[in-house]
């Protein structure tokens, strides 16, 4: 149920956009949108796939749970860090089966075979959200604020990546946002591998989603670390 | 020297003083009986004994390490009972049991004996493999008992541990908590509100109200020292007659959001 329901926005997105704007994108000279746009829908799928798992974080707080592994004779950060670890692979798996279902819709990557080395992306991508939705989750004490995240956090991450437009050509303004927002350097690094287009660049996106999973692994770490029950 | 040593030990939530200032000690192999009206201070003393709540001053020792300078060590010695439930319910019976004897470090073999013997003894083994979710109110509880149990720690605490319970289930976990308590010399650690269970298995009380600590004795001797003839008036003499009130902790608020969810989970 849960991965039905999980994969209906991103075929959604795909069938919608694709199809949709497929046509506007050819009159405007871009051969195939479903091309640029599949990377970015299966980047989005990681995206909230990998948040969720940090913020059901407060879920364990709130049902108790949570308290069973604070008392544990455990470190508190092995703790966070397998929480992070366990969320980004479930999260990688949305990603591939996006990849599955995108495939299906009419998605031509270079070769197939780029999933795996795209595989690193992906990691890199989940780890970092899943990160980040645990120090979120960590200061917060109830899901009152969750449609707050979802909206002025998730939504905009994923609508300002350049998942479902090209960075090329947008004002200087928007190029700004979107080079700080850390999805773009995901989205940007799985084209890369399945299209053979970028950017950044592959070796910049990986860099700054290292640096950026890292910071955010320390952060929620120590952040979890200080969770009172 | 005592398993438990608590010196001045201050909680404040904001203004709020939840405990003040309390001083005791508890002494290896005892039945020790925290009792107090609701929001006296029982639940927050605990949580802070069991590191998961940092004291605003004072100090406490709990198996001769600090409570707030040697968490780790403190959180071997100990294993507890909550009052509110902390299974989860996406996980079987055997699951929750066997994922807590990773958690404290427990080989295999010896895990699986005492997760058997444990859910023998509460009459869960039947349904081992069945998710929490489908169990009853009194059917988590046994668990949440058994999963305290089952590293066979030095001091155990159970906060209200037989709440929802009906007197036979009551009865055999008594026994039982007794039994390791004499064989083990595990130090029991609990509080209560019913008087006759103090009576039956406590070698120690402490009352507490308002956040600070109104009587400590044998039971016996609450009783002589109130000129009293059941814990129960003793209980009623020291902290008042008047209905206290509990601040709602929000878990209700988030267990109504739950059932929202359940249909997506």
């Amino acid at each position: 149920m849960r991965i039905i329901g999980s994969l209906g926005q991103p075929v959604l997105l795909l069938v919608a956009l694709g199809f949709g704007l497929g046509p506007v994108f050819e009159k405007a000279g871009t051969s195939n949108y479903l091309q640029m746009l599949a990377p970015g829908v299966i980047a989005g799928g990681i995206l909230f796939t990998a948040v969720f798992s940090g913020v059901e974080l407060i879920m364990d707080r709130q049902f108790g749970f949570l308290k069973e592994t604070l008392v544990a004779p455990v470190s508190r950060f092995n703790i966070m860090f397998g929480r992070t670890l366990g969320g980004a692979t479930v999260a990688v798996f949305q990603g591939i089966a996006v990849f599955i279902l995108a495939l299906l819709i009419g998605f031509r990557p270079t070769s197939v075979w780029e999933i795996f080395p795209a595989l690193l992306v992906m990691m890199l991508i989940a780890i970092f959200f899943a990160a980040f939705g645990t120090a979120l989750a960590s200061k917060m004490r109830d899901m009152q604020a969750f449609p707050l995240i979802m909206n002025f956090l998730i939504m905009p991450c994923l609508f300002l990546s350049g998942a479902f437009f090209p960075i090329d050509g947008l004002p200087a303004a928007m190029k700004i946002v979107v080079k700080f927002n850390p999805l773009a350097y995901g989205v940007d690094g799985l084209r890369a591998f399945f299209t053979g287009q970028s950017y950044f660049g592959l070796g910049h996106d990986i860099i700054v989603l290292v640096v950026l999973g890292a910071i955010f692994l320390t952060i929620g770490a120590v952040l979890f670390e200080k969770i009172e029950a | 020297m005592p398993i438990i040593e608590v010196e001045n030990l201050v909680k404040k939530f904001g203004d709020f003083t939840a405990v003040n200032d309390i001083s005791f000690s508890v002494e290896p192999g005892e039945i020790f009986a925290f009792l107090g009206p609701n929001g006296a201070g029982k639940s927050t003393t605990i949580k802070m004994l069991t590191t998961i709540l940092k004291p605003t001053s004072g100090s406490a020792k709990v198996a001769g390490y600090d409570i707030s300078t040697r968490r780790d060590a403190v959180r071997h010695s100990f294993g507890i009972v909550f009052q509110d439930p902390s299974v989860d319910d996406e996980l079987t019976c055997w699951e929750n049991m066997d994922f807590h004897g990773i958690l404290y470090g427990m080989p295999k073999e010896l895990r699986h004996k005492r997760i058997t013997d444990m859910l023998g003894l509460i009459e869960l083994l039947d349904r081992k493999d069945d998710l929490v979710k489908t169990f009853s109110g009194g059917m988590r509880r046994r668990l949440e008992i058994a999963r305290g149990l089952v590293h066979h720690p030095k001091i155990l605490y159970l906060d209200e541990p037989t709440i929802g319970l009906d007197p036979q289930t009551r009865n055999h976990i008594w026994s039982y908590i007794k039994k390791i308590n004499e064989q083990e010399g595990m130090t029991i650690f609990f509080t209560t509100h019913h008087m006759e269970e103090v009576e039956r298995a406590a070698h120690k009380v402490a009352i507490i109200d308002h956040g600070a600590i109104v009587a400590r004795g044998t039971p016996a001797e609450l009783i002589a020292q109130t000129k009293t003839t059941t814990l129960e008036e003793a209980f009623l003499k020291l902290t008042g007659h008047g209905i206290r009130e509990e601040e709602a902790s929000g878990t209700d608020a988030a267990r109504r959001q739950r059932q929202m969810w359940s249909g997506r989970r």
